[in-house]
Formats: C-alpha cells, structure tokens, sequence
C-alpha cells in the first residue's frame, strides 16, 4: 500500500435547472488500496467539516452488482479500467499528481439530479413494458418439467447479468439503450419460458425506448466498451433479429 | 401484553394447509378496496409486491433507491435451498426443516421453519418459470451445490449472483404490475415513521428522497420489507443503504423487537485493511465446498504460505470437525477463525486473517472448472486485493453479515401492531440464533410470493378499517416530529461527521457485542452508549438544507437510529446470559469451547417492547416448544 495525491475536478450542480461547473478539489494522501467511491468518502468528510455541501453520488452495494453507482472518469463511464464498475475501482490504478475529472452519466434521457446523479427511471419504464414473463404466483410446473441445455442457460444468464447502471447510455455518440435492452430481450428469448411473449416484447421494448428519447445504434460499439459486466454486442444484433421478425411475421403491432 | 403467536393446531405437516382452508378470504372483487403499503424492494418486498398485484390489491411500493432493482438482496450471491431432492441424496422436506431448526441452534419456532420448508420447492418453480436463469446440467435439469450446515446438496444457484437472478425475476414481476396499475412506484422515498390509528397501522410518512418534501401515505395494511440491521456496526457485507430505520420507528409505535443480539458473522470475508474502508466484501460460502481453511501451525509464521509446507499448516475445521469440515456453520467456522488469530495464528498485515485455500480442489479438479464454479467472485476478490486466489490462498475473516433479530411476528407474519406486517430479513422469524447458508433467499420470497399473500386477508376479513386519510392527527403529528428531528439534525451545527460516530459506535459494538461477549464488556459498552448518543446530538456537523437530495443528512438520521437501537441490542445480549449460535456468551461454553445452550432457562423469543424515551424496554418472552425435533446440543464433528 502506498499514498498518491491526486486533482480531481468534479461536476457539481446543485439541482436539475441550476447552473453546473467543474470545480477543482485536492485529494489529499490517498491510500492505492482504496477505492474509488471511498476516495470521494475521504473527500466528502473534509468538505462537510469544512462547511461546504458533500459531492452527491449514487452508490449502495459497493461490490459491483447493484448498478447504482457510476460516473464518467477523464472520459470513460467508470473510469479506466475494463469490466469494472467504479465502486469497484481501486486507487491502485492511478499514479501520484494524476488529475481526474469526474462528471455524471450524461444523456438526454438521464436528466441530471443533482452533481454526479442522474435519473435512470427509463430504465424501468422500458422493462414494464415487457422485460417479464407473463406468471402469476402459484401454479407453475415442477422446475425441471423443461430441459434446457446447460449452454443455451449460460447465454440467457450471460445477456441477464446486465446491471441496469446505464454506462452502455452514457458511453454511446447517441445515447441508445440498445444494449441494455438487448440484453433483457436477449436473456428471455433465448429461454423456453419466454418464447410465447417473445415478438410483443421486442415491438413493445423497443418502441418505449424510442420514445423515451433513446437514439439509435449507430454500431459504434462503446457500449460493450464501456460495460462493467462485459455485455456482449451480440446481444443487439439479436434485438435486431429479434425486432424484424416480430414486424415481419408477428400480428402484433 | 400477551405474544400470541398464533400457530394453528394439528399436526406440524397439516398446519399450514388447516391454516389456508380455515382462514377467511376476500371476495375477488373486494380485494382491489384494500390499499397495501409495501416498504423494501429486496426479495422479500418485491415478491410480496408484485403477488398483491396480482391478486387485485392496490399496492405502494417504497425503496431508498433509484430503482426497486437495487435493494440490498441483489448482492446475494451463493445460491438458494429448497427440498427438492433432484439429486436423490436424501434430502426431503422434514430434512431441510430439520437442519434449519438445527442450524439455528433450536431457537425458532418449529411451524414456521416447517412451512418454510415446504414452501421452498414452490419457488423453485415459480423462479424458473419466470426465466431465472439457474445453473444447470449438461442433460438440461437443474443443478445443486452444498452449502454449511447441511450434507447434501439442495442449493440452487446462478454462478456467484444468485441474489441478483432472484431479485431480477421478483423484480420483473413487480413492473409487470406496475405496467398493470395495481401497484404504484415510489422510488428514493425513505420511511421515517409509521402511522397507526385506532390501534391499527394505517400508514407511513416517508421523506422524498429528491425534493426533501415529507409526505403521507395511508394504506388498509402496512408490510415493512426492509432488510437487516447489520450496518449498526458500521462495517459489515450489508449495502450502504441497509438500515435500522423503518423497523426501529415501528418498534417506537408499539411492534415488539425479537431477539435484536442475534446477529451472524460471516466467516469468508475480505479482511479489514483501513481505518477509511467503507464496508466488507463477502466471498460466498460456496467457497467452504472446495477451498481449505488454515492457519499456520507455529504462532507468528511469517512465511508466504507457499513456503509453509503442509505439515505445518493447520486445517483447524477439519480436524475439529471431521464430519462436516470446512462446511461447518457459520457460527462455527466464524469463532473458530477467531479462536486461531486471538492465538496468534493469523495471518495477513493486521494478522486478522485466515487462509482459504484452493490448491488442492484445482489439483483434483483443474483450474478451468474451479474457475467456472468461482469465476467472478475470484475476479472481484482480485479487484480489492490484487492478488489471484488461483495463485494464492485467499486471506479471509469474519464480518458481521445477517441478523436473524427483527421484529416479532406471529405465523401469519404479522407484528404486534394489528395491520403491521413483516417480512423477509426484517422479521425474527425462521432463523433462530443462526441462519444457515441459502436460507434467506429461501425465506424473503417464501414471505412474499407465498406467506403474506395467504395471511394478509385474514386481517382485512375480520378488522374494522374505518376510512382515513392524511388529514387526521396521527398523519399531522407524525410529519411534524419528522420535520423536527431534521430541523435538528441540520441545526447541530459541530464537529464531527455522521460516519464519524457511527464509526465509534460500530467499535463499541464489534467490541462487546461481537463474536464473543460477556456481562463485563455488554455492560461496559451499556455504560458507553448514552455518552455517545449525547455527543452526537450535540456535535453533529450537517451541511446543506432538508428541502433537497442531501445524502448527508440521510445518513446522520440513519446513524441516529442505531445509536438508539444499540442499545436493545446489547439489553437482550446480556439477559441472555446463554450461549446459543451465534450469541457466544463467554460465561456459557462447554469444554470445547463449543456454545452451551441452557434449555430450560432460555428456550424462548425475546421481545422487547418500547416503553416511552429514556426508560428501560420491557421483555416478554414468547416460550419455544419443540414437539417433533429432539433438542441436542448441536454437534458437527
Ligand atoms: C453479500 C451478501 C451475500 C448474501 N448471499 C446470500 C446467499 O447466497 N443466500 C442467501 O440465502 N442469503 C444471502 N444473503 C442474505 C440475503 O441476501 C438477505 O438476507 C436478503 O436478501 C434480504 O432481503 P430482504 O428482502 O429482506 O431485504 P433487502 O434486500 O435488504 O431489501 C430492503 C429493502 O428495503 C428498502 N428500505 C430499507 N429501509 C427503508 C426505509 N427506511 N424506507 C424505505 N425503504 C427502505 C430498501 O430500499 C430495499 O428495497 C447475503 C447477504 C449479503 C450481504
Ligand atoms: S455501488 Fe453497486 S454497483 Fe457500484
């Protein structure tokens, strides 16, 4: 373990319409075994003893799983390293004197909250328009009454380890949803259960998305880039499929 | 008061049928006149949320986060029992039911451990009918795992994110109702304070999370869903959100605390390594199925342990345990860590550590399925400690995980406020003094797909709930103690921040009400306590004002609660002057240094109940009786 001092600038904006700018803090000595969300932690306690308001960021699980936290690092959605989300980030990876500038998920649909939080809810709206199977509670046939090869499960939960944080968004020139929501349509198509609503859930997905201010793929491929769970970019060539083949042959509209 | 636990008659097998036949039910076409309030998205929650949907109730849904998606359960990550017995290896429903009651110790009620049993192939079922993805066999059927505790193999799982999987396909289904109408979102909404009328619980007032705007909410019934309170010792698995809060405000309105001291420490967990880390990171206990634990056996072994050879390494659990090994619970395997580094036989910086060791399972088995089994819980203990668990033991020790304390509910999981329910990690229910492995995903969608749903309309079948709304007096005056007590918080105006004091507070707990306690050290840390509580709430420093997002002010409110709740924890620590799972009192062990039960003085459910500020709570104690288990003294050598 050793201690770097680093500059970071970081976006801070006191509400949705005020007026945001970067503002320059020291980090003091940092430890290179903490991580990232805890060198803020660090931060944040010198400000509020010094009177002034703690930098706002979404965080909860601290161990890469819940998708709460994230923030754009000198450019990259969780910062430098690959498949890491920033709460799983560690000071390890920076040098002493380095500056970081730390900003939020920035997209037209992710309206800014407050400093680095922004709203995802249309991730949610999108799911409840069909990242479901249709099952009530209560009669469902014994777990094994359908066989799945072992590979086909492994794909569905490969596509379903998507965390919901939004990097895919905020990486993307266009700010398209397509990988986060190739990865939902991804996960139940390729599984028996989801079969019977297959063709309404990609229409009825994708249309939410677009409607939600999403842009569209331009096959830039920063998303996969950007993803801390390693999503695949094969998950939207399959929406896509997906897509075609509801319109071309589905009756649903 | 009288705790009337309400178990129905019969015969233990029989009874939650009897109970489904003999309860009264609400006309379809009446349900949708019952609005439920719904606090907590994690498994437990968002399971019950969704089943209510789907049953014609109107439900409000609450969570601290941005989205019901990322409550706390999401993190869970090693799998989840059920009675399923697919691998034929003599697993059966009175079995699982067994080695719950057993694995905690003999200290939870013997129906609800049995109808959680029987309930656990249903969700099964109700999960891969939903398109959870579970591991599988190469024929296509599902696959087990063994977990602590237990001899044979009945957890399913999804590689190492089994909790997200869960929550994922719960989740799934709440939008579904969202998109339905019948249950309505409040996301970043925290619960400050339950509202209860005439004796019934008729609603909650919540702060938003955004605006910092205080509001109400009334409801037909009230179900708190909001996870552990592990967080009271300030470093623990827990995510950074869990909190005491909901259930302590209920406690503070008339429900009863059960068992607050039994809290389990988990042994596989990334050791401390600074006074700024900000929480502990699990490694899953599914790790204990091929990894070896050890110490070196010379005290102070500085040696790298690829140098220690393998007559000088001690693999403790196994040689203590023969029977179950590395797989003992986590009661056991946690003190027993302990027990090698107060010895002087840890290991790592801080010597607060022991090694677990893959070694020989990448011999038997190969890197490549070892890697597949723990892939990305190798991958994340890699991140935080830079070091390849293929290449070296990992160093692990315990950290505080679950607690099996929570408020006291009957069978139909309802707490001692009629109309107040709980479910999930938030209950006392079905743990005893020791949760076993995969158990709690097992119980937070038992409660919510399967229990509740059952239970809920016996109250709206014989209650009278007369018509409320926001503007009666309990709705007025609850928002207005809120609105105060923030008032305060904000105007302290001194020195040391909210971590700060939880920090101290999560010390003194770890301290004396940790792993091992004692009259001296409980009382000590009673001693202590009111001293903290007076300097919080007079050196406090918050910034920033109540009507905004101020995460600074969340947390000292949060911080406030278990300041307080503290010290009923440590109150019925030290009135349980027994050693029983995880409760290790010093005074209370056997020659072996094994946890010494005391039966005949013990065998029963603290529940504590509030009896205004400043004055000491009340015990009740609700006597176990055990009709069809033979109570032993645990043994797994
Ligand atoms: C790292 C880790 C790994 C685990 N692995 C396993 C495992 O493999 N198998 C197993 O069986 N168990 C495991 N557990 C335990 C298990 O995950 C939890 O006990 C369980 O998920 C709790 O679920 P819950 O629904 O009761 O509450 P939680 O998932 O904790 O959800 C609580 C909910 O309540 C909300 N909430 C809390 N307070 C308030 C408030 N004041 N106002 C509004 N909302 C509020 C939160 O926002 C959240 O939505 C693990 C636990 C941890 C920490
Ligand atoms: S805080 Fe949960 S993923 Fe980072």
């Amino acid at each position: 373990m050793s201690l770097i001092n680093l500059t970071l600038r970081i976006w801070r904006q006191s509400g949705p319409e005020a007026q945001g700018a970067f503002h320059t803090y020291e980090s003091g000595p940092i430890s290179t075994s903490m991580s990232f969300l805890e060198m803020l932690d660090v931060l944040n306690e010198r400000l509020i003893l010094s009177g002034e308001e703690a930098v706002a960021f979404d965080h909860d699980c601290r161990e890469g799983i819940c998708g709460m936290c994230g923030s754009v690092v000198n450019g990259k959605p969780h910062g430098p390293e690959q498949k890491t989300t920033l709460c799983q980030l560690h000071m390890r990876h920076f040098k002493d004197g380095d500056t970081l500038v730390i900003e939020p998920f920035r997209s037209r649909a992710f309206k800014l909250v407050k400093d680095l939080i922004v709203d995802r809810s249309a991730f949610d709206a999108i799911i409840a328009e069909g990242g479901y199977v249709s099952v009530n509670t209560g009669g469902t046939p014994d777990a094994n009454t359908i066989p799945i090869p072992n590979p086909t499960a492994e794909q569905a939960l490969d596509a379903a380890e998507c965390i919901g944080c939004g990097a895919c968004v905020a990486a993307c020139p266009n700010a398209s949803a397509m990988l986060f929501v190739g990865a939902k349509v991804s996960h139940l198509s390729l599984l028996p259960q989801g079969q019977p609503e297959r063709n309404q859930r990609a229409l009825a997905m994708v249309k939410k998305m677009d409607k939600l201010g999403f842009g569209n793929c331009g096959n830039e491929k920063r998303c996969e880039k950007a993803c801390p769970k390693g999503i695949s970019i094969s998950n939207i060539a399959r929406l896509n499929r997906e897509f075609m083949k509801a319109v071309l042959f589905s009756n649903e509209k | 008061m009288q705790l009337d636990h309400r178990i129905p008659s019969g015969p233990l097998t029989e009874k939650w049928d009897r109970f489904r036949f003999e309860t009264k039910l609400v006309n379809p076409a009446n349900k949708r006149k019952f609005d439920i309030i719904v606090v907590g998205t994690g498994l437990a929650g968002a399971s019950a949320s969704a089943t209510l949907g789907e049953l014609g109730y109107n439900v409000k849904t609450f969570c601290i986060q941005d989205s019901p998606r990322r409550a706390h359960s999401i993190a869970a990550q090693g799998g989840i029992n059920a009675a399923k017995n697919y691998p034929n290896d003599g697993d059966s429903i009175w079995r699982l039911f067994y080695d719950t009651v057993k694995g905690g110790d003999f200290r939870a009620r013997e129906a609800n451990v049995y109808r959680l049993a029987q309930i656990s192939n249903q969700i099964i079922d109700q999960c891969v009918a939903q398109g959870v993805p579970f591991a599988r066999e190469y024929g296509g059927l599902l696959t087990n795992r063994s977990f602590g505790g237990a001899q044979v193999s009945r957890t399913f799982y999804a590689r190492g994110q089994t909790g997200q999987q869960l929550l994922l396909g719960a989740y799934s289904a709440l939008m579904r109702q969202v998109k339905a109408g019948k249950v309505t979102l409040f996301p970043r909404s925290e619960m400050m304070d339950l509202v209860v009328i005439d004796g019934q619980a008729r609603g909650i007032v919540t702060r938003n999370l955004i605006t910092g705007a205080i509001e109400s909410h009334t409801a037909h019934a009230v179900v708190l869903a909001t996870g552990g309170y592990g967080n009271a010792y300030y470093l623990s698995t827990n995510a950074m959100a869990s909190n005491v809060t909901a259930t302590w405000r209920a406690y503070k309105r008339g429900a009863c605390f059960a068992n607050p001291c039994f809290v389990q420490i988990h042994p596989t967990c990334i050791p401390v390594h600074g006074t700024y880390q900000s929480k502990l990171t699990l490694m899953s206990e599914s790790l204990r199925n091929d990894g070896r634990v050890w110490v070196p056996s010379k005290k102070g072994d500085q040696r790298r342990p690829a140098e220690i050879p393998e007559s000088e390494r001690d693999f403790y659990l196994e040689k203590k345990y023969p029977s179950f090994g590395n797989l003992v619970p986590r009661d056991v395997a946690s003190r027993n860590a302990k027990e090698q580094c107060d010895a002087g036989k840890g290991v790592g910086e801080t010597g607060l550590a022991v090694y677990l060791d893959f070694a020989d399972a990448i011999k038997r088995l190969g890197e490549e399925s070892i890697r597949r089994k723990y892939g990305n819980l190798f991958h994340m203990y890699e991140k935080i400690t830079g070091q390849d668990p293929i290449k070296e033991p990992m160093t692990i020790y315990p950290a505080v995980h679950y607690t099996m304390g929570g408020l006291w509910v009957d069978y139909h999981l309802m707490s001692t406020v009629p109309g107040l329910y709980v479910l999930g990690e938030a209950n006392f229910s079905d743990h005893g003094a020791n949760r076993l492995g995969a158990s709690a995903l097992m119980q937070g969608l038992a409660d919510g797909y399967f229990v509740l749903p059952a239970t809920i309309g016996a109250h709206f079948a014989t209650a009278t709930l007369p018509k409320i709304d926001t503007n009666h007096v309990a709705f007025t005056e609850a928002k207005k103690t809120v609105h105060e007590r923030i008032q305060t918080l904000l105007s302290i105006n001194g020195k040391r921040t909210a971590d700060d004091f939880h920090r101290e507070l999560g010390h003194l707990l770890w301290d004396h009400c940790g792993m091992a306690r004692n009259e001296a050290g409980l009382k000590k840390a009673l001693h202590n306590l009111p001293e903290l509580k007076k300097k919080f709430w007079s050196d406090l420093k918050v910034t920033g004002s109540g009507a905004e997002l101020n995460q600074t002010l969340e947390r000292a409110g949060r911080v406030a609660d278990f300041i307080e709740f503290a010290e009923i924890m440590i109150l019925d620590a030290l009135a349980r002057e027994e050693s029983c799972g995880c409760h290790f009192r010093e005074e209370s062990q056997t020659e072996e240094h094994e946890a010494k039960r005391q039966d005949d003085t013990f065998s029963h459910v603290s529940a504590w109940q509030y009896q205004g500020e400043g004055q000491t709570p009340l015990l009740h104690k609700e006597p176990l009786v055990f009709d069809n288990v033979k109570l032993s003294q645990r043994s797994y050598k």
